[in-house]
């Protein structure tokens, strides 16, 4: 494996750094109105994001690429293999996002809510200023660990003919004929990626345990 | 704190207020008239709807019958009603309630900013005057997990007055205390009561009541079974289950 190739992986690799940032912040924005929706007191908000988060909870991620991929094609929606992807990885992280702050707006204890009614504030100042300050220090720790699943999960992007990393390798692999080093090095790719994300949610995790503020 | 120009109309009026929580009765007819300046202690034993009836005049809870009219604004379910009322009525909460990711002078200058439409110098100005004012201004740039509960209540009464409210609602405000901070809260409370302010308390605390109280009310089961002066309260309670009561209470101190 010479350097073209190496240089071919590292392509592989910017992808997949990208396709998880394109995950992580279109499924961070659409998973916040998926948890301000799942938590509004409204129930009919309420039960048509739960049925979302059931819906890409309870289906594989493959499926979903497949679908948005073939399917809107079949319905004469032609995406780029990039456009699908980036499609089905925010739909996906915005319900597994959605579902993890709903569950840390609700740990944030009722008493902040009253507080911030009774003086008042209106529901945008008693979220942005009061609730999510709070609800995001609690979801920091699964949030994080949310991003390692993403990153890992990216592999999936490339049975819909997208060169991430995981296909990069695969590509060389044939190449070269030498698939035990190609994927070594893939795999310490991955683990640079992944384990500095798992060190600072475990950080997080001890600071948040820790009694004091 | 201005003086309350002297109005005849009462600040609080409730009528006929009946209250559910699903199948269970929490208010049953209850009728309130709080006049301007007037101070109230709401006593009764646990599960009597205390909470519940104050809790109703800033719209914590929603009543299904019954009319409460606040300030002149009638509490109908509208936004508009209930945000208006918000504005005018302060409350403090047993468990205070402060915003911990906030110092001090943040919790105290959130609202004003935020609803008042005050600038920072501005609202930072009358949140060091109450602050002082409850004689913790010293502390201002402290977040509330570094200070006592004693401190931490007297921020939220601050904080509540930075809004400056026409009426204070208090729940319990000194029940999550220890015993040797519960003197410097009521003492807060007391200054307030002498300054004018209109005060609704749930508060087991005779002290304070006989001290401050212009009219003490005594609910049971969701119904005011008895409304008096404090002292003809305290030396005479008419009703059987009022006795009980103040037995119980005495006994404990
Ligand atoms: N959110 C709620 N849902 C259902 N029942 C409730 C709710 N809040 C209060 N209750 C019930 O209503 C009754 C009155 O409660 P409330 O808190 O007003 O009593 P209280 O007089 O303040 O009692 P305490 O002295 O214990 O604070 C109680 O029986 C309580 O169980
Ligand atoms: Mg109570």
């Amino acid at each position: 494996m010479g350097a073209p190739e190496f240089l071919f992986l590292l392509q592989g690799l910017k992808w997949t750094v990208l396709l998880s940032a394109i995950g992580f912040v279109g499924g961070g924005i659409v998973g916040l109105l998926v948890a301000l929706a799942r938590t509004s007191g409204q129930p009919l908000l309420e039960r048509g994001t739960a049925a979302y988060i059931a819906l890409f909870q309870g289906t594989p991620l493959l499926m979903q690429l497949f679908v948005v991929y073939y399917g809107l094609a079949l319905v004469g929606l032609e995406l780029e293999s990039w456009q699908a992807v980036a499609i089905g990885f925010t739909a996906n992280s915005s319900a597994f996002l959605g579902d993890i702050w709903r569950g840390s707006i609700e740990a944030v204890p009722k008493g902040q809510t009253e507080a911030a009614k009774a003086l008042s504030l209106s529901y945008v100042s008693r979220m942005r200023d009061v609730i999510l300050p709070q609800a995001i220090q609690i979801s920091l720790p699964a949030t994080v660990g949310f991003l390692v699943q993403l990153i890992k999960g990216t592999s999936l992007a490339s049975i819909v003919g997208f060169t991430e990393l995981a296909r990069a390798g695969n590509i060389v692999s044939n190449q070269t004929f030498k698939p035990l080093l190609v994927y070594a090095v893939i795999g310490v790719m991955y683990f640079a990626l992944c384990w500095p994300l798992s060190l600072l949610g475990s950080w997080l995790e001890r600071r948040i345990a820790a009694p004091t503020r | 704190m201005p003086a309350q120009p002297e109005r005849a109309d009462p600040l609080i009026t409730m009528e006929g207020v009946d209250k559910w929580y699903g199948e269970f009765h929490a208010l049953r007819g209850v009728n309130i008239e709080v006049r301007r300046g007037e101070k109230i202690v709401l006593c009764g034993p646990s599960g009597s709807g205390k909470s519940t009836l104050i809790r109703c005049i800033n719209h914590l809870e929603a009543v299904q019958k019954g009319r409460i009219v606040v300030d002149g604004i009638s509490l109908d379910d509208s936004a508009r009603a209930v945000d208006a009322v918000r504005r005018e009525v302060g409350m403090v909460f047993q468990s205070f309630n402060l915003f911990p990711h906030m110092t001090v002078l943040q919790n105290c200058t959130l609202a004003p900013m935020r609803v008042r439409g005050l600038n920072q110098a501005e609202a930072e100005a009358t949140a060091r005057k109450y602050l002082e004012r409850v004689r913790i201004g010293e502390q201002a740039a402290k977040y509330p997990a570094q200070l006592s509960g004693g401190q931490q209540q007297r921020v939220a009464i601050a904080r509540a007055l930075c809004m400056e409210p026409k009426v204070m609602l208090f729940d319990e405000p000194t029940s999550a205390l220890d015993p040797e901070m519960v003197k410097e809260v009521l003492d807060t409370m007391i200054g307030l009561a002498r300054d004018g302010m209109t005060m609704v308390c749930v508060t087991h605390e005779m002290g304070f009541a006989r001290q401050v109280a212009d009219r003490v009310i005594f609910m049971a089961d969701g119904e005011i079974l008895e409304e008096a002066a404090p002292e003809t309260f305290f030396k005479n309670p008419q009703h059987p289950r009022a006795r009980t009561f103040l037995g119980e209470i005495l006994a404990h101190h």
